[in-house]
């Protein structure tokens, strides 16, 4: 296998809350165009750990590469200029405003010195049909009015509209039905096989065999498994997320 | 790797992550309620298309500007019934002048309303900043009438600035601000009557021509008839350009006939208006006609905001605010400062209501009633269908609100009823617009599936 730069490479990242240690000397790489999963139990870290990709909170120690350069976030600006941007459970959507004004809120195009609707709505039809979401009927209906699936799918192009190279999903499909977390799912798979890296933090294992390419697991602040998707299976995964470790997978490596 | 979920969520997934949930409806399919938050012109493709998805919006909440403007034409009938006076001419052009002081002030008050924060104060600063304007115009200043209304309404817009960052900056509610500046600012009215030498018992007396004749004056028949033709050509024309540009780039459109209907009612209900205003309203003696100049005013002030509310960024990181600060925060938007900004334009606005206030009595005097005209000027922006509770509302909503309330007090006092009576009727009309539209609005957003 050819050694490839990684997209996010964390060197012994820790974050210390007070007498808490949050993360305690996490290494975690994720490749470019890739799906990475990271998995852990509640309080495992995994929060902590996409807030510091993020830009929100320094590490206490360690140390971030992105495309091998070493960076460092002071602020979630920082890290959306270098590409990443993290998709949270709320959405940060706005009800009020239609699906070509929340993609893009804050980035609006203008002719003129005024809003240029007409760039903005083909530019957002051709990222939703590049992205093949295409059960919305009308892009210029409120976000308000679209289901969960949609809305994620709203969320996950306004990424994409702002050339995002990383995107971090935080339980994307928590609140969603069986045909509507399929359709997100599919929309995650179409968003890597753009070339967009993709860290997916699911609880539902179905989710992350039905999609990751990677799979890291936070066990305790500390990442106790990292490898391609084939080396687990659901047994060992559980394993490692309530225990830290697995004989099973010892056994069988 | 396998592309088929299973839809039975396993025990294993250890956090607990909650899959329950009521079945969704498909995805490929748009669930009947769908259709009722949007507006037709997105869906339509033919008229029948566009009514049928008109009408379940109006019964879904997202109602629009008609059922209030058939509010209007019922109230209106129901006074033409019991007063034959209420149709006439005169009335119903002293009707509209009557109005265009709480529309003016309902639009202030709505910049605040669609960030989802509340203006206590535009009765009070538009006063200061008026009188600020009249004291300069008049003796002993004598300043030419346009810098003198520059620095009043510039007072306004730095009242407003001034409230908005402490608002912002300080983290105190909007309530609570403009409360202490419904207070504050009366006290700096009363300090600028005081110090005025040109004010006398407490009244600046309004010399300048200009201001006067914008409530009093009126343009000639032919000049209101050429402005008409003017505006809905304008109208018309960009409104046709604009959809037939989109329909060229395939965009979705309105079909050209609803455009044309469209364009069609504000012609016809721009004729009756200015036909109206030219029937003569005078004795005969000294005949009187011709279009108020303040109604071209209210209009100008009404393109002007509707322009920067839907077609600037400033107006779009309004609206986003005011529906959800976080997302515009998160999007990069600098929240403290657009809703410093859209204070500031309150209060601006605030200030052109009271000129045309101060030009209709001919005077301002330091009994301005602030506190009620505040209120008035909240219940008309409701009233004309802007949300209380924030990212909703357009300009034509105080418009439409602040005739209502005009057409009432004006048809109420025709009546013979008293001030009691029509106060009470205000409260009905205001309870009953703010139930319909909490009503509708809960039952069009449960109905989404939101």
């Amino acid at each position: 296998m050819a050694e490839e730069v990684p997209l996010l490479e964390l060197r012994g990242v820790s974050k210390v809350f007070g007498a808490v240690r949050a993360l305690n000397g996490v290494n975690f790489t994720v490749p470019p165009g890739k799906i990475t999963s990271l998995a852990g139990d509640n309080g495992a870290g995994k929060s902590v750990l996409i807030k510091t990709i993020a830009g929100l909170w320094e590490p206490s120690e360690g140390e971030i590469y992105w495309e091998g350069q070493h960076v460092r976030f002071h602020s979630p600006n920082d890290a959306e200029k270098h590409g990443i941007t993290t998709i949270y459970q709320d959405l940060a959507l706005c009800d009020n405003l239609d699906i070509v004004q929340n993609m893009f809120l804050g980035h609006e195009s203008l002719r003129h010195r005024l809003l240029d609707e007409t760039a903005m709505e083909l530019a957002a039809r051709k990222t939703l049909a590049d992205l093949h979401v295409t059960t919305v009927r009308s892009i210029r209906q409120p976000v308000a009015s679209l289901s969960g699936g949609q809305r994620q799918s709203v969320a996950v192009a306004k990424a994409v509209m702002q050339a995002a190279k990383l995107v971090i999903m935080d339980e994307p499909t928590a609140a969603l039905g069986v045909a509507q977390t399929r359709m997100v799912l599919e929309l995650i798979k179409r968003l890597s096989s753009q070339g967009t890296a993709v860290i997916l933090i699911s609880h539902n294992l179905n989710d992350v065999f039905a999609v990751a390419d990677q799979i890291s697991i936070l066990y305790l602040g500390q990442m106790v498994a990292s490898g391609p998707a084939e080396d687990f299976d659901r047994q060992v995964i559980v394993d490692y997320m309530t225990t830290g470790q697995s004989s099973r997978a010892e056994a069988a490596g | 790797m396998t592309d088929t979920i299973d839809p039975v969520a396993p025990d294993e997934s250890p956090g607990g992550a909650s899959t329950t949930e009521v079945a969704p409806a498909p995805d490929s399919a748009i669930a009947p309620d769908e259709l009722v938050v949007l507006a037709p012109d997105v869906l339509a493709e033919s008229i029948g298309d566009y009514l049928h998805a008109w009408w379940r919006r109006i019964r879904s909440g997202e109602s629009g500007a008609l059922p209030i403007i058939v509010g209007l034409i019922v109230i209106s009938i129901f006074f033409e019934v019991q007063s034959s006076a209420f149709l006439t001419s005169t009335n119903i052009v002293n009707l509209f002048v009557q109005a265009t002081f709480i529309i003016l002030l309902g639009m202030a008050e709505l910049y605040a309303l669609i960030l989802s924060e509340i203006d206590l104060s535009v009765g009070f600063v538009g006063a200061v900043g008026a009188s600020i304007a009249m004291a300069l115009i008049g003796a002993p200043q004598n300043w030419v009438w346009w810098a003198a209304l520059i620095v009043g309404m510039g007072a306004c817009a730095l009242i407003g600035a001034f409230q908005g960052t402490i608002i912002t900056r300080l983290k105190i509610p909007s309530f609570v601000v403009t409360l202490a500046g419904l207070l504050g600012w009366q006290g700096v009215l009363i300090f600028v009557f005081d110090t005025d030498k040109g004010a006398v018992g407490g009244v600046i007396t309004i010399t300048n021509k200009y201001i006067a004749d914008l409530v009093s004056g009126n343009m000639t028949p032919a000049a209101g008839w050429i402005l008409l033709v003017v505006l809905v050509g304008l109208y018309g024309t960009a409104t046709v350009v604009r959809t037939s540009r989109r329909r060229a780039k395939g965009l979705t459109t309105p079909p050209l006939s609803i455009t044309l209907l469209t364009v069609g009612a504000v012609a016809v209900a721009g004729i009756v208006l200015v036909y109206i205003c030219n029937l003569n309203r005078g004795i005969q003696a000294s005949p009187v006609s011709g279009v108020p100049w303040v109604i071209p005013f209210v209009l100008l002030v009404l393109v002007a905001q509707s322009f920067l509310l839907a077609r600037t960024r400033l107006g779009r990181y309004i609206y986003a605010i005011g529906a959800s600060p976080e997302a515009a925060r998160r999007a990069g938007i600098h929240v403290a400062r657009i809703r410093t900004i859209a204070f500031a334009l309150c209060s601006f606005t605030a200030g052109l209501a009271a000129v045309v206030y101060a030009s209709r009595l001919g005077s301002i005097s330091v009994g301005f009633d602030g506190g009620t005209y505040v209120l008035y000027a909240v219940a008309a922006a409701v009233i004309g269908g802007a949300s209380l509770f924030g990212g909703h509302g357009k300009p034509i909503h105080p418009l439409l609100g602040g005739l209502v309330i005009a057409t009432l007090t004006n048809g109420l006092a025709l009546l013979n009823i008293s001030t009691a009576g029509t106060d009470i009727a205000t409260a009905l009309v205001l309870l009953v617009a703010v139930a319909v539209d909490s009503t509708l609005r809960r039952r069009g957003r449960s109905g989404a599936g939101g």
